[in-house]
């Protein structure tokens, strides 16, 4: 048993073994402490109030937008939108730069692996404005297969790609994809959702235009996302949302709006979930990519290599295990993943089973049903929770009927 | 009854070994149930004659728990007035929210079984 589990109050009973942290992250106590702090030490209005709390409150949630811009090797804070989440991220850009710059005719380039909240948007879009979606289509691995890159072309306006994808866990070669498109004059949306916790991500060495991850994924708070944006980019793009907080001037006829980032944060901000990221953000450099991506390493090649000595059981994606992020996504031949998941949990084992929002993957996949059974791993999980898990994966199918 | 014991003694049964999987010839109604979120996908096939179900069966796919309600139902059903098979399901519905009451719930019969589906919110759609 590594130490960092003392940090995380849902470790305390010891029973329960938490495999689905690609849907969400367990909270360093540390994270909880802050919201807390926060609201016990400086709970006021942020960005309005000339007083000592709403002056800290400020501090606080511009403090925490620093720390997410050093993260993830931003230039400027004020290149970080706060968001609620990836999804509002990228809902944020298709809906501003999205509707202002891409028309009839154009095309946008969609990997096939996208979970729904980087499909959707554009799907929308596309629709609205006669545009085209156009597919980059992965290998049973997750890769992109080179061919593929030749879809970006002169018609491409943008191209939203996800990092890692969270059924695949195969990571894309996002600068490469970025030369591909700025060579068109198109910008590349990185959803960064699976990736910023499990990797180093430096927006300028991909030279991504915008770049979106959600903070629960990264041991912080519900509630919190980011948005990245190249700072011409941001400047150029309409507000959001209308109100509060996001103007310069306003009269009964028009406004001007507030300078970047707050154009695009309009209403009261999630400072206290902002705090909450920022301790999170702390948390996660303590502890150092350079080790959680050795423990997601060693921690998958031991679950695959576990799983694969189970008959009936089926692992997708790359068959390297330095391939998947701590994603390993599987089926159980005969059960229903609904059913696989539902007997694991009356051995108190977390795993997410369905289409995992990314069913045009599921699709194209053709796997039983439309749906699988997803384990993902975080660097505090263990190796004896990888064999206790392993013991009763065994068991299911005979759980479920099968003579075994 | 745990959940375990559930699938042990119910479920895989007529998941595995269902009575009533199969075509029914020139049937009154056929019914669709789509469950996007779980990949269910089920089509009732039901011979009405003068109000009373007459014979019925099912096909498609969905997970264990779906599937055996529908061969379970189907035992119930088979055999009674279009009436009291409206109520049955009703009654079937309302148990899976946890909103039936413990004499209704033993007029299912073996489906009674599946109660404890109510305590799984992301099963009750
Ligand atoms: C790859 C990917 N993109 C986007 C999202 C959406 O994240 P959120 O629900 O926090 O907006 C998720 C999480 O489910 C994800 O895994």
């Amino acid at each position: 048993m590594n130490d960092f589990i003392k940090d995380f109050p849902a470790f305390d009973d010891r029973r329960y073994i938490y495999f689905d942290n690609a849907a969400t992250t367990q909270r360093p106590r540390c994270v909880t402490e802050a919201i807390e702090e926060f609201y016990r030490s400086k709970n006021a209005n942020p960005l309005r109030g000339l007083y000592e709390w709403s002056i800290k409150a400020t501090d606080a949630y511009e403090n925490a937008r620093e720390k997410a811009a050093k993260f993830i090797g931003a230039e400027k804070a004020c290149q970080i939108v706060f968001t609620r989440n990836a999804t509002e991220s990228i809902n944020l850009v298709a809906y501003t730069y999205g509707e202002e710059n891409i028309g009839a005719g154009d095309e946008i380039a969609v990997c096939a692996s996208e979970h729904h909240s980087n499909i959707l948007p554009w799907q929308r879009l596309a629709n609205k404005k006669g545009a085209k979606l156009v597919w980059l289509e992965v290998g049973a691995d997750g890769a992109i297969p080179e061919s593929e890159y030749a879809k970006i072309g002169e018609k491409t306006k943008l191209v939203a790609v996800a990092q890692v994808s969270n059924v695949l866990g195969q990571p894309k070669p996002i600068k490469k994809i970025c030369e591909t498109a700025h060579k068109f004059g198109a910008v590349v949306m990185v959803d960064a959702a699976q990736s910023v916790p499990h990797m180093r991500v430096d927006v300028k060495e991909l030279d991504a235009d915008f770049l979106a991850f959600s903070g629960h994924k990264i041991l912080g708070p519900m509630g919190i996302g980011v948005l990245y944006g190249k700072e011409n980019l941001l400047l150029s793009m309409p507000p959001f949302l209308r109100g509060g907080e996001m103007i310069e001037y306003v009269t009964r006829e028009s406004a001007t709006f507030a300078e970047l980032p707050h154009k695009f944060e309009a209403g009261t901000v999630n400072a206290a979930d902002a705090a909450g990221l920022d301790a999170a953000l702390d948390y996660a450099q303590s502890i150092g990519f350079d080790y959680i991506e050795s423990q997601d390493k060693k921690l998958t090649a031991l679950l695959m290599d576990g799983m694969s000595k189970i008959p009936h059981i089926e692992i997708y994606g790359s068959k390297n295990p330095d391939e998947h992020c701590g994603i390993v996504t599987f089926n159980v031949e005969g059960c229903h993943p609904h059913d696989v998941s539902s007997i694991l949990d009356t051995d108190k084992i977390c795993v997410r089973a369905g289409h995992h929002c990314a069913q045009p993957l599921m699709q194209s996949m053709g796997v039983p049903m439309g749906s699988t059974c997803r384990a993902s791993l975080y660097f505090y999980n263990t190796e004896e929770e990888i064999y206790r898990f392993c013991e009763k994966l065994a068991k299911v199918r005979e759980e479920l009927g099968y003579g075994s | 009854m745990d959940l375990k014991q559930m699938y042990r003694e119910i479920v895989n049964e007529h998941n595995l070994h269902p009575s009533h999987k199969h075509d029914t010839e020139n049937p009154s109604v056929v019914l669709r149930g789509v469950n996007p979120s779980c990949g269910d996908d089920i089509f009732l096939q039901l011979k009405i004659e003068d109000g009373i179900i007459t014979d019925g069966s099912y096909v498609g796919s969905g997970c264990a728990i779906s599937q055996a309600s529908a061969d379970m139902m189907l035992d119930l059903v088979i055999g009674q007035s279009e009436d009291e098979a409206r109520r049955l399901a009703d009654v079937f519905l309302r148990m899976i929210k946890g909103e039936a009451s413990g004499e209704e719930i033993e007029s299912l019969d073996e489906a009674a079984a599946l109660e404890n589906v109510s305590k799984m919110p992301a099963r009750v759609k």
